[in-house]
């Protein structure tokens, strides 16, 4: 560690460890909690305090405390705390949903782009095939395909979980297999193209045979039926109120299984073996690493998370239709794991969590409050509508971030090395034959 | 029967014949060296057998077996090893991972082991870091293990990826200039862990090395190449006097003044 520590690092040392670091974490748990509870109404000052309020999650998983408080502090602030706020304020509820999903669709991502290095630009692509699996099959848009058929019951949805996951895996398998021998940018444009096609079938495939209603999108779509359970823990609520609880708390259980996946897959065999082949693909395969497979691998398991989120998406909007997986969407995913910080968990998670955040919430209400600053007659001139720059103000976020912190908000601990280095060696002067020996290939 | 036949190993790109009809035969358990001057094909040698490349003329029999059209993966599961010239490690991995990387294909455990973190996996694991230690032992860097492989002296990256081949569990290993850009003392180091390969590991070793104090002392036979062509073979005394051998190095005027000397 750096000698020259200032005094406000000194402070944040304090707080990382030791009896401190329980009381502060306890204390900064409480207050924002009890702010949330105490605020209900929809507003900026709620938007604040709902953003602080997560902002806790991540000091839990940065404080220097047993894992067992942990866990039992975000279990309180997620299945606690959070839901109660819901009945209270659908609106974050439905944040949080939308936070959730991204977040594990950013993780998924992560699994190709950030362990294996492979940049994919059409990852929505198996978003889209777990929802359309669930839009179509449990509507009647199934009898379209197949006169007669009628529509799986609602309460097949959690097998159909399990269902997306494996086509999410064999369309990751179908569209990886012709393009992963490509490297880099070919293989960045390749999936790119796929991925619009994916799209333009969702568009185009209600003739001859109409599978997915074409433009229209499918509507209806079935959701699982209510546990009885959740009526009796939430009396007094309508059922639409305690369905998005319910949905809440299945996508942090998809969620939730992704991390886990995703960590123990890492640190094992076959993480091992995505590293070495993001580091040096011949060294890699000259180490005995069937390179394709391994690379086929990852896509297929990105890929499954997006194919059982995509069904929980299609359950919970009950819509669909193409455009919500259009190339946009993809590359919003993508800047999810930049942000954060490619290869690493915690950076994707933050990385979603933030995006989605921004992208729902803050930039939205920021437009709103100018606008009515504006509807006031306050000092913003006539020409400038928050509500369209409100994409552009993401654009210039995303900037500064890269700008300021290159390897992301929670980089990979080797990646944050491997920056650090990368300034040391700018001071210091390289031998340059040791440079151009390591740029030759062997 | 030889463990390494490769027979007029061809290899063109575009105009050039970087190795042209080259033959060699190597004997199970043997120390053999190929030289030759900058540019002659030594390095394009090992990667049509390990591969990397696919050769355009000629047959290679490792074991038994034809292995000509193999992937490079496949190669090194069914026994040869290497290292590179311009040292290729996974630099932001630990010296420990990098070993076990190594191991990828003597592992079993896959998706639904890592996933489940079954009892087979995790002691499957924890023996291959126990391996990895061993092996990280055996060329003196178990002290380092933890370090990122690009943050070791130059001299330990070698013997990392020495380490790193020994992990695929090989009956031959091809070292690439292990000693390039080693101090004398290193050098014999790195002499000294070549001989231990052999005689204590029992592999078969194929080198090929600039420094000829390394070549003559611990090769059982030499094969030179220059211009993609092979021009001598035999034991040290035979290459060390051969005309040809002599003009391939010093130029025609050498050979004179060797013979008038
Ligand atoms: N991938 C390639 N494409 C084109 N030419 C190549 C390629 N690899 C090697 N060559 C050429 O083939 C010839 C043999 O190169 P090689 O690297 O095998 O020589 P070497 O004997 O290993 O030399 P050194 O002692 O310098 O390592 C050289 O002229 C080189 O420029
Ligand atoms: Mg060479």
């Amino acid at each position: 560690m750096s000698k020259s520590a200032t005094l406000p690092q000194a402070i944040a040392t304090q707080f990382n460890r030791g009896p401190l670091a329980y009381a502060a974490l306890t204390l900064y748990v409480l207050v924002t909690s009890a702010l949330l509870l105490a605020n209900t109404r929809t507003s900026l000052l709620t938007d604040i305090i709902f953003v602080l309020f997560l902002f806790g999650l991540l000091l839990i998983y940065r404080a220097r405390v047993v894992g067992g408080y942990k866990l039992a502090l975000a279990a309180a602030l997620l299945l606690g705390v959070l839901p109660y706020f819901g009945t209270q304020n659908a609106f974050y509820v439905e944040l949080a949903i939308q936070a959730a999903i991204f977040v594990t669709l950013a993780l998924g991502l992560n699994v190709v782009v950030g362990f294996a290095g492979l940049l994919d630009l059409g990852y929505v692509a198996f978003f889209a095939v777990g929802a359309y699996l669930w839009g179509v099959l449990s509507t009647p848009q199934i009898a379209q395909i197949a006169p007669g058929a009628s529509p799986v019951s609602p309460s097949m949805f959690y097998l159909f979980l399990a269902v997306g996951l494996l086509v999410g895996t064999i369309f990751g398998i179908l569209l990886g297999f012709p393009v992963l021998r490509l490297r880099g940018d070919y293989l960045a444009i390749v999936t790119l193209g796929l991925g619009e096609v994916i799209r333009v079938l969702a568009v185009n495939l209600d003739r001859p045979v109409n599978i997915t209603n074409g433009s229209q999108g499918i509507k209806d779509i079935a959701r699982p039926p209510l546990p009885e359970v959740l009526r009796a823990i939430l009396p007094g609520l309508g059922d639409a109120q305690i369905y998005q609880i319910f949905i809440y708390l299945m996508a942090l259980l998809v969620l939730g299984v992704t991390v886990l996946v995703v960590y123990r897959l890492k640190n094992s065999r076959i993480g091992r073996a995505w590293e070495a082949i993001r580091e040096d693909d011949v060294a890699a395969v000259a180490m005995g690493i069937p390179i394709v497979r391994m690379k086929l691998l990852a896509f297929a398991v990105g890929a499954s998370f997006a194919g059982a989120m995509g069904v929980l998406f299609a359950a919970k909007q009950q819509f669909i239709n193409p455009p919500t997986f259009d190339l946009l969407r993809s590359i919003g995913i993508l800047a999810m794991v930049i942000l954060g910080g490619m290869g690493s968990i915690p950076g994707a998670m933050l990385g979603g969590a933030l995006v989605t955040l921004l992208d729902l919430q803050l930039l939205p209400r920021i437009a709103m409050e100018l606008s009515a600053l504006k509807r006031q007659g306050i000092g913003i001139p006539d020409w400038f509508d928050p509500a369209q720059y409100q994409r552009a103000l993401f654009g210039l976020l995303l900037i500064l971030m890269m700008i300021f912190r290159p390897a992301g908000v929670l980089p990979d601990e080797r990646r944050r090395e491997e920056l650090r280095e990368g300034e040391a060696e700018t001071s210091a002067e390289v031998e340059p034959a040791a440079q151009s020996r390591a740029a030759s290939t062997s | 029967m030889a463990l390494l036949e490769a027979e007029n190993i061809t290899k063109v790109f575009g105009g050039l014949m970087a190795v042209n009809s080259v033959s060699l035969t190597v004997e199970k358990g043997s120390i053999v060296s190929v030289i030759g001057p900058n540019g002659a094909g030594k390095t394009t040698f090992f990667n049509v057998l390990t591969g990397i490349y696919k050769p355009d003329g000629g047959t290679i029999t490792f074991d038994g077996e034809s292995i000509v059209g193999l992937r490079p993966d496949q190669i090194t599961q069914r026994g040869i090893a290497r290292t590179f010239q311009n040292i290729r490690l996974f630099g932001n991995m630990t010296a420990l991972e990098n070993v076990m990387v190594g191991m990828h294909s003597r592992l079993r455990s896959g998706v639904w082991g890592a996933i489940f973190q079954t009892p087979a996996t995790r002691t499957e694991e924890k023996r291959a870091r126990q391996r990895a230690r061993e092996l990280l032992a055996f060329v003196g860097l178990e002290r380092r293990m933890d370090e990122l492989a690009k943050n070791l002296p130059y001299g330990d990256q070698r013997r990392l990826e020495i380490a790193r081949a020994l992990a695929t569990q090989p009956k031959l290993i091809l070292l690439d200039e292990p000693t390039a850009g080693m101090n004398p003392q290193e050098t014999a180091e790195a002499t000294e862990l070549i001989r231990r390969l052999r005689d204590e590991l029992g592999i078969t070793v194929i080198l090929i090395e600039h420094d000829m104090r390394v070549v003559m002392t611990i090769s059982e036979r030499i094969t030179v190449l220059d211009y993609g062509s092979k021009i001598a073979e035999g034991k040290p005394e035979e290459i060390r006097t051969n005309p040809r051998v002599i003009e391939a190095y010093l130029g025609r005027g050498a050979v004179v003044e060797a013979q008038m000397g």
